[in-house]
């Protein structure tokens, strides 16, 4: 009862503004979001129409973006120490014209408070004629980490994707460049780079139908920047292929405009936005999703679910537990290789009733165990939206379902259980899917420790504290419900 | 439900001939030994098994190995010596100083080949490790079979608890330094039936294995 009362103000507190702890909270209203940029600490996107949101900690999302121009579906790069902003100009679009120009523009800032906050005079770097199979409006930027060239992708529906080269250091086209086409029939197309692999991404489907539209994201492959681009069956993008990365669900339609953005090694998340937020009267939202790679394909994660959950390590499989003794559950025994004309009586599961008062009161260390779906084994794990979050997500706190007794963080770099959730940071955890699937776990605080620290098996048996190591399974987890 | 306690050593230590262990055994020198390639330590006193009878090993919950092997006598931070005897009851036991041949202690074949009980018993084992300087920031990392509880210089360190196989890196203890000087390990094995042995050693930050001390029994 009491979870379900937690659960209850979670979707409150998160819903200020209605909403649920899947999204972003704050105002977080967009269409076609830029590639989120992080400046001096905050985290800016930018969208259709001008102007942009801002966040303090990649959760909580207001407006106050400041991008002059109008037009739609802006991008953006870092590019040494300053910040590169496409945008484009359109003709109307769908019924309209498709007279459209791709402009870049400079900022040192993307901070509109700051002293140097201050947008360079715009650069025309491509465009289209109503007569062309394009319209030069979507722009994508990719700065090639590989050669250091600079890359931008234009185009709609409405015809070819096509792509040409700009100068990273002035922004603007290269002399005597001339389009290259990618693909057909997308919008918002993106051009990231992993692994030997270049990706193009792009929205299909039908825009701007809020609960109906259907959108989604897809991806084809190349191993050279410009193209073909292929998808999972082999298939040109530019003759209307792509591999799904994410599609409606979760109560929301609609995603579009792919963005990536890398935390650290193993560490990834896309945005995008969904056109249709049901819980937010079908507005259009700003999506923060983790990013996955499976077999050198980009995948959208689910976002964190609460619920109860056995925290399985992926070092050996076992179990997060709490180190009380295990209790057996009576059973009679019987011989495997005999015929019993016995009636068949369900066993029941054990409950926390059952073994709850050999616990205490008190402090009780966790270690890691085989997995035998008993209480002192199953956490639920809660959002505590109020404490804030990190890119994408809130804090949770993590706790022995139908207690308040809390996983927490210690001094010494270990972790412990105490017997009440309080809300301090060594109790908030944070929660984030790993592009291979799994999960790390990070204690918002690690008391007198100024280094971010990850959840660790250090043995099969035992969990610590320690850096977060992307090549380990010590660093990985998983939230199984079993 | 406690049987195990109060140890009493019957004879001073002296030296005679080791009976043959091998392949699992050979009698230490005193030379002090060095850990081995991986950092697991083979230089051991090894008590004959004390008589705990269970049937099963599924007894060995937490507080059950709190209450058996929790006591002074098994966590005392000294060394026996080799061939001291002690008496248990009815019991009279003896330390022996021996090198393991494996990575893992086999003390179920420790007890066969000195013809002693071997299951439903409790091995205790001790060692000293000597270290020029301080080693701060590692861990205890032990494996055993079954249940097992550890102490460095009379603190608990690692508790294993259940029916354990053992797994090399099974259970680690919190951060702990190795002090200049000299540090007593000492262990309780626990086991009903079936297969015992354990094996233990030292991993920095890193997950490395710490080898920059002596081993010895002396």
């Amino acid at each position: 009862m009491k979870h379900s009362i937690i659960l209850t103000g979670c979707l409150l507190a998160a819903s200020g503004i209605a909403g649920n702890c899947l999204a972003q909270t704050g105002e977080p209203y967009i269409h076609d979001p830029s590639t989120i940029m992080k400046c001096d600490g905050k985290y800016y996107t930018f969208g259709t129409g001008g102007g942009g949101l801002i966040s303090e900690d990649g959760f909580t999302w207001h407006g106050g973006g400041v991008r002059p121009g109008g037009g739609a579906a802006p991008d953006a790069v870092k590019i040494g120490d300053r910040y590169l902003i496409a945008y484009s100009a359109t003709g109307g679009g769908l019924g309209g014209s498709h007279k459209g120009s791709v402009l870049t523009m400079w900022n040192k800032t993307l901070d509109p408070e700051s002293p140097d906050f201050e947008y360079t005079e715009p650069i025309e770097v491509a465009s289209s004629l109503d007569g062309d199979d394009c319209d030069a409006i979507d722009a994508g930027l990719l700065l090639d980490p590989v050669t250091g060239r600079l890359w931008c992708t234009y185009g709609t529906y409405f015809g070819f994707i096509r792509m040409v080269e700009l100068d990273p250091a002035t922004g603007a086209r290269v002399e005597g460049n001339e389009p290259i086409d990618v693909a057909i029939d997308c919008e918002a197309t993106d051009l990231i780079y992993r692994n030997g692999w270049y990706y193009l991404l792009g929205t299909h489907g039908t825009c701007c139908d809020g609960p109906n539209s259907t959108y989604n994201i897809v991806v084809g492959r190349s191993r050279n920047v410009t193209g073909p681009y292929l998808d999972n069956v082999g298939r040109d993008m530019i003759a209307g292929g792509g591999r799904m990365v994410v599609a409606a669900g979760k109560r929301r339609t609609g995603p579009g405009h792919f963005g990536r953005y890398i935390e650290e090694d193993g560490v990834e998340k896309m945005s995008c936005h969904f056109e249709a937020d049901f819980d937010r009267g079908g507005r259009s939202v700003l999506a923060v999703l983790p990013l996955l790679w499976k077999n050198d394909w980009p995948v959208a994660g689910e976002p964190f679910e609460e619920g109860v959950y056995e925290i399985e390590s992926e070092r050996r499989g076992y179990a997060l537990e709490l180190a009380v003794d295990f209790v057996r559950i009576p059973h009679k025994m019987h011989r495997f290789w005999e015929k019993t004309e016995e009636p068949i009586v369900p066993i029941e599961s054990q409950t926390l009733a059952d073994v709850q008062d050999g616990w205490g009161d008190g402090e009780i260390e966790v270690r890691i165990g085989d997995y035998m779906f008993r209480p002192h084994q199953k956490w639920a794990v809660v959002a505590v939206p109020e404490a804030g979050g990190y890119l994408g997500a809130p804090y949770y706190k993590i706790i022995i379902d139908g207690t308040d007794r809390a996983l927490t963080a210690t001094a010494d770099r270990e972790v412990t259980s105490l017997p009440s959730f309080t809300g301090a940071d060594e109790q908030l955890w944070r929660i984030e899917q790993l592009t291979d699937g799994t999960y790390r776990i990070m204690p918002k605080k690690v008391p007198g420790c100024d280094t971010q620290l990850a959840l660790i098996s250090i043995a099969d048996s035992t969990p610590t504290l320690g850096e977060f190591d992307m090549n380990s399974d010590n660093s990985k987890w998983n939230f199984r419900k079993r | 439900m406690v049987l195990i306690l109060g140890i009493t050593a019957v004879s001073a230590a002296r030296k005679k001939a080791q009976p043959d262990l091998s392949p699992y055994f050979t009698g230490s020198t005193t030379t002090p030994a060095q850990p081995d390639s991986e950092g697991f330590i083979r230089r051991w006193l090894i008590l004959e098994p004390i008589e705990k009878p269970n049937r099963s090993n599924t007894v060995f919950t937490d507080s059950y190995l709190r209450e058996v092997l929790d006591n002074k006598d098994f966590s005392a931070a000294t060394l026996p010596r080799d061939g001291e005897k002690v008496k248990l009851g009815k019991q009279t036991l003896q330390w022996h100083s021996l090198d393991s041949e494996k990575f893992n202690v086999k003390l179920f074949r420790f007890a066969t080949l000195l013809e002693k009980p071997h299951y439903g018993v409790i091995f205790l084992v001790a060692t000293a490790i000597d270290c020029e300087e301080d080693i701060p920031d590692v861990r205890m990392s032990v494996g055993s079979n079954s249940a097992s509880m550890w102490w460095l210089d009379g603190e608990e360190a690692v508790l294993l608890s259940g029916d354990r196989r053992m797994v090399q890196d099974d259970c680690m203890s919190r951060r702990l330094t190795l002090r200049k000087g000299r540090n007593i390990i000492r262990g309780a094995i626990i086991n009903g039936p079936g297969m015992s042995d354990f094996c233990l050693r030292f991993l920095n930050e890193k997950g490395e294995p710490v080898n920059n001390f002596t081993v010895s029994t002396k």
